[in-house]
Formats: structure tokens, C-alpha cells, sequence
């Protein structure tokens, strides 16, 4: 028998029909909606008089345009938003797919939501129109964005049209030095092997640095993998993976319990199966990571200089030209003298309990810079209730940051919460992009107790200086 | 879906990697419920500025590109969000066509559902693009899909490659969910077989 990767085996499982030419179609398990990229997808449903074929395996959320403060009960002021959020309850409800609407505490970042309710679990086949989706891959999943013809494709015939991808193995061998995490991690990976990288390939992520994380690290490393370009991120489930779905609401119980545990312990690459690629990373080469650029490919270790363009070739030397111009930075500043204007602690990448623990204890007993804008927006309204359990909120409220409720918030700025131009933000989120979060608005991606530090000194900081 | 046989115009440089599809379309226009009226806002930040007037050194708004078919460009376009926005806002301004080194995979994916060619070629062809594009109106590129050839204005040609299943749809027009309904019955009997082997699904 040939040795197959995870991904091979997940794909396999989840063939239902391949035609001559290699095109295939993919079964569906798990499908998640957001209110951003399905109106169209339910219109053309109604419009061809279609129905969705499987509503119990389709998920929705509102999560983008959902304002984070407390008066959010009232109504969404923003009248595209609020006909957005309008159109997913319409369709939810009339469609009769499983909703968690913005008055429910199970609400959040559809990202967020998914694992926290058992929905994903491991060998599954999930996607939703949002590229982030990469994030169920901690679990084993194979789990990919979709664009919004593709949702009304999976909403119509719960499959999809797909060619394999090729395999990508990265690992990260021994052990993390103090004071780096799953985020650094996924940012080195991106600044090695570019936001390109990855392209045409499946990333199964390995090695005792990967093994050695929790699910909320996983989750972290798996949700950049659409940064590296690749379509997904896979992480082979094992006992810490079963230990967090095992209770969930939607895993299962009793003998199917044991019947999916026993197929799940069978989900892992064999002795000698092929990789396409390989990258490999001493897990103690990795330092806490920050970028200066406006691609997530523009990683320097926090004690690093800012680039020179002329330090590049080809493409990237107008484009780190244009990033530095962007960013208003200036070659050769020490990273560690950047001021901050805002922190954003936040999003499907770092908006979970651990992440909020990680900034929670770099903020003990300390307070925010003068003039620094600080926000935290958990992830759901689960890790929100959580995080208030545990004492977390009261932290960052007396350093000064403002407690929100659950959403996407100022990672991609879709709601109220944005940067002004110019505004320069530490933020745990994924893209640096230009306009990203807010127009003009000025971003470096950090690790959550990283973007902690530099709410404290009010600029760029090494984290473990304050450890 | 509309179809893309072949397409004679005008081709824009935008010499730029990394294309993200926050640049294409930013994120404020991601409310519409709609697919049609974005291409007004295609590129949107650097198209205006602060006040929603039009930068004149962004390529499109030169007199000789506000009618553009085709976009050259450089590695990587279109990374980032899988929003189907960017290349609905591509087509509503009126490109058709996208040539570049290499694509990001959902954007690559989300043009071929919307009538949209994206065409990957070496560095080098590229290259030769970007300079006739630089041309401007002067500059008339032919895209011709049955033939997977490219022919510049002074004539050369360019060949591409595409995946056959793709193109066949794109000649033809073809909607994507009517061809995996007449698949109907390997659909039923997959999950009826899922059912069992995996009930907890």
C-alpha cells in the first residue's frame, strides 16, 4: 500500500466523484456562513429555486460587521451593516440552517465559534467563504476559504469542484525559546518561505515545537497558513486535540464517541509518504517576531532594524519601497524605537482564552502608555464570559484597555472599530495589508503578549524584557 | 455565467506583487448584498483620495487606460480575503482578463466563476506584457482562450496554459452547480455510504 499523507487520507475519505481529467468532487461536512460573503450565495439559491441540501451541516454567524460595544443590543446603527446582519438571519431562518445570532452568547468570530461548539472535529472536510477558515486545520480538518459562488455551490450540492493540491510539510523541530509563541511561530514560517510559498499546496504543519502546543496555539499557526498562500493548514490530531472536543456540544457522545476516536487515531502521514515540499525551522531559532511592512511576509525578529529596500531584489524592492513609504518608516530604525498609537488584541488568529491569558499576564499590575488606544475583543461570547471568570477583563480594564464583546472587529475594520490614517497599531490580527484597518491606517503583526508589551511601553517592545 | 472566448483590448500595467484583495476592493465595500456596481470602487485607495477625488498617476485613471480589458501585473495577485468582491469589482469596471507570474488560489479560483480569465505565464512574458502595456492605446493585446494564445501588438505570440475542465466552462459559459447536479446520484450514494462508515458526522 502506498504511504499516504494526512492530507491524502482526509482528501481520499471525502471523494465522491472524479472525472477523467483528474476534476473531483469533494464532499462536504462542515459548512460556515458569515453575513459577508453568503447574500449573494442564498439570492442565486432563491433565484434557481434551490434549497440548501444539507442545513444541518451548514453553520451560520454574523461576525464581520457586528459592532463590539455594549449597546450593540440596540441595533446596528450602520444601515449596510445592519441590512448584512438582517439578510443572515432571513436566510438562516428561512433556509433553516443552525444560527448563533448577535443576541446569542455562544456569538463570535465564525472561526471562533466552530471548534468551540464541536462542530469541527478531526478528518472532517470544512469550508466557509472567508479565508481564515485554514484555522480548523489544528483539529485535522481540512479546512479552506471559499469565494461566494463556491458557498452557493457547497449550499446547493454540500460538495465542491476541486483538483488535489500538492503536499507541503513544515516543521518546527525542538522546543520555543521563552517568550515565543504560536503566532511567532506562523509568522516565521511566512517571512521564510513568503506569502507565495505556499501556493498550490496543502501545509501539514509537524515536528515537537508544533506537538508541544495547545489548540489555541494550533489554531494560531493553521489560521496564517492562507498568509503563506497555501489553500490550507493541517495539524494531525492526537490526545490534545481529542482531549478539547471530547464534551463539546456537537461531538459525539457514547459509542459514536469511540467509533470516531478510533478512525481519528488513524489520521496521521505515514513512514515514507511524499512531500512536495519541506521547510524545516529549529523551534530555538525562533524569536518574538514583528513585521514592518504591509505584507505578512515582512517578519523581523523584534531586535531586528527596519529593511532598506535596496536590501531585496526583483518585485520586492519597489514593493518594500512602497511598504516603508506606507508604513512611514525609515531604514535602519531599531524596530524596538517604533511608537504605537493603538493595540488591538483580537481576531480568529488570536482572539481565544489563552491568547487573552498571555496578554492578561504581561498587563498585570501595569498600565497602558499615555496616549495609547487600547482594545481586547474576544473572540466569541463564550471566551468573553470565560475571560471574566477568570479575573482576565479586570486586568485590562485597570490597565486601561477597553473590554469589548465578541466579533472581527479592527482586524479587518468592517465595523466602527478602526484606525485613523497614519494611526500606527501593535495588533494580534493577520494582515497587514494597506487600508486593512482603517484607511491608511498603519499595521505590525505581533503575538498577543507582544502587542501586551508595547500597549505598556507605547512603542514596539521585546517582550521578555517585561517577563 | 458569461463567456470568455476571446478579447481584444487595451491592457493596464500595474507593476506592482503582492496585489492583495484589500487593495482591490477595500473592506467598506464588502457590504453591498450585491454583485453588480463595484467597479467604481475597483482599487479604491489608490484610485482616490482622501476626499474621493481621482489620483491622476493611478494607472486607471489615465486617459489611456480608463477602457482597459485586460490588467498586467506582478507575482501573487490577488492574495489575501477570499472575498468574490475583487473579481466582481475586476469585471464590473470592465477587465476581463488578468495576466500576472502567479496567482493566490481562491482568487484564481473566484475569476473563473465570474466569466473573469486569469492567465499565469513566466517572468520573462510577463515582462514583455508590462512593456506593450506601458504603451498604452497604443497597445491593442488579443486574448484568444481556444487557442490558449496571447498575440501582442507587434505581433508575437504568447501561449498559456489552463486546466481543461476550466476552460471548457468558461468557453462554454457554464454554471458550475447545473454540471455537479447531473452528478446527482454519486452525491446521494457517497453520503448514503458516510452514513455509514461515519456516522457521527
Amino acid at each position: 500500500m502506498t504511504a499516504k499523507t494526512l492530507y491524502d487520507k482526509i482528501w481520499d475519505a471525502h471523494l465522491a466523484h472524479e472525472a477523467e481529467d483528474g476534476t473531483c468532487l469533494l464532499y462536504i461536512d462542515r459548512h460556515l456562513v458569515h453575513e459577508v460573503t453568503s447574500p449573494q450565495a442564498f439570492e442565486g439559491l432563491r433565484m434557481a429555486g434551490r434549497k440548501v441540501r444539507a442545513p444541518e451541516k451548514t453553520i451560520a454567524v454574523p461576525d464581520h460587521n457586528v459592532p463590539t460595544t455594549i449597546d450593540r443590543e440596540t441595533g446596528i446603527t450602520n444601515e449596510e451593516s445592519r441590512i448584512q446582519v438582517e439578510a443572515l438571519d432571513t436566510n438562516a431562518r428561512d433556509f433553516g440552517i443552525n444560527y448563533y445570532p448577535v443576541s446569542d452568547i455562544r456569538q463570535g468570530i465564525v472561526h471562533i465559534v466552530g471548534p468551540e461548539q464541536g462542530w469541527t472535529l478531526p478528518g472532517m472536510t470544512v469550508v466557509c467563504g472567508d479565508s481564515h477558515t485554514a484555522t480548523h486545520g489544528a483539529f485535522g480538518a481540512l479546512a479552506h476559504g471559499i469565494g461566494t459562488s463556491e458557498v452557493e455551490h457547497v449550499l446547493a450540492t454540500q460538495t465542491l469542484i476541486q483538483k488535489k493540491s500538492k503536499n507541503m510539510k513544515v516543521e518546527i523541530t525542538g522546543k520555543l525559546r521563552p517568550g515565543v509563541t504560536a503566532k511567532d511561530i506562523t509568522l516565521a514560517v511566512i517571512g521564510k518561505t513568503g506569502t507565495a510559498g505556499g501556493t498550490g499546496h496543502v501545509i501539514e504543519y509537524c515536528g515537537e515545537a508544533i506537538r508541544a502546543l495547545s489548540m489555541e496555539g494550533r489554531m494560531t499557526v493553521c489560521n496564517m497558513a492562507i498568509e503563506g498562500g497555501a489553500r490550507a493548514g493541517l495539524i494531525a490530531p492526537d490526545e490534545t486535540t481529542f482531549e478539547y472536543v471530547m464534551g463539546r456540544p456537537h461531538a459525539p457522545k457514547g459509542a459514536q464517541w469511540e467509533a470516531a476516536l478510533a478512525w481519528w487515531k488513524t489520521l496521521y502521514t505515514d513512514e515514507g509518504a511524499h512531500f512536495d515540499k519541506v521547510v524545516t525551522i529549529k523551534g530555538e531559532d525562533i524569536a518574538p517576531v514583528v513585521t514592518w511592512g504591509t505584507s505578512p511576509e515582512d517578519v523581523l525578529p523584534i531586535t531586528g532594524k527596519v529593511p532598506a529596500p535596496e536590501d531585496f531584489t526583483g518585485g520586492k524592492v519597489e514593493a518594500a519601497r512602497r511598504s516603508l513609504d506606507y508604513m512611514g518608516l525609515e531604514p535602519g530604525t531599531p524596530l524596538s524605537e517604533i511608537p504605537v498609537d493603538a493595540v488591538f488584541i483580537g481576531s480568529c488568529t488570536n482572539g481565544r482564552i489563552e491568547d487573552l491569558r498571555a496578554a492578561a499576564e504581561i498587563l498585570k499590575g501595569r498600565k497602558i502608555a499615555e496616549g495609547v488606544r487600547g482594545m481586547v475583543v474576544p473572540g466569541s461570547g463564550l471566551v468573553r464570559a470565560q475571560a471574566e471568570e477568570e479575573g482576565l477583563a479586570e486586568i485590562f480594564e485597570a490597565a486601561g484597555f477597553e473590554w469589548r464583546l465578541a466579533g472581527c472587529s479592527m482586524c479587518l475594520a468592517m465595523n466602527p472599530d478602526q484606525l485613523a490614517p497614519q494611526e500606527r497599531c501593535a495588533s494580534t490580527s493577520n494582515r497587514n495589508f494597506e487600508g486593512r484597518q482603517g484607511f491608511k491606517g498603519r499595521t505590525h503583526l505581533m503575538s498577543p503578549a507582544m502587542a501586551a508589551a508595547a500597549a505598556v511601553t507605547g512603542k514596539l517592545t521585546d517582550v521578555r524584557e517585561l517577563m | 455565467m458569461d463567456k470568455f472566448t476571446t478579447l481584444t483590448g487595451i491592457a493596464a500595467p500595474l507593476p506592482l506583487i503582492n496585489v492583495d484583495t484589500d487593495m482591490i476592493i477595500p473592506k467598506q465595500f464588502l457590504k453591498t448584498i450585491k454583485r453588480e456596481g463595484l467597479g467604481i470602487n475597483l482599487f479604491d485607495e489608490m484610485r482616490y483620495d482622501a476626499d474621493g477625488n481621482e489620483n491622476e498617476d493611478f494607472v486607471l485613471n489615465k486617459p489611456a487606460y480608463r477602457e482597459a480589458k485586460i490588467l498586467v501585473a506582478g507575482d501573487n495577485f490577488g492574495c489575501g480575503s477570499s472575498r468574490e468582491h475583487a473579481p466582481w469589482a475586476i469585471k464590473d469596471f470592465g477587465i476581463r482578463c488578468v495576466i500576472a507570474p502567479s496567482f493566490a488560489d481562491i482568487f484564481y479560483n473566484n475569476c473563473f466563476k465570474n466569466g473573469i480569465l486569469p492567465i499565469a505565464l513566466p517572468q520573462e512574458d510577463v515582462d514583455k506584457l508590462m512593456d506593450d502595456a506601458e504603451r498604452g492605446a497604443n497597445a491593442i493585446i488579443t486574448v484568444d482562450l481556444e487557442s490558449q494564445t496571447i498575440t501582442g501588438p507587434d505581433g508575437g505570440e504568447i501561449s498559456f496554459e489552463i486546466d481543461a475542465f476550466k476552460k471548457h466552462c468558461l468557453l462554454n459559459g457554464l454554471d458550475d452547480i447545473g454540471l455537479t447536479l447531473e452528478k446527482a446520484s454519486a452525491i446521494d450514494a457517497f453520503e448514503a455510504q458516510a452514513a455509514q462508515s461515519r456516522p457521527w458526522v
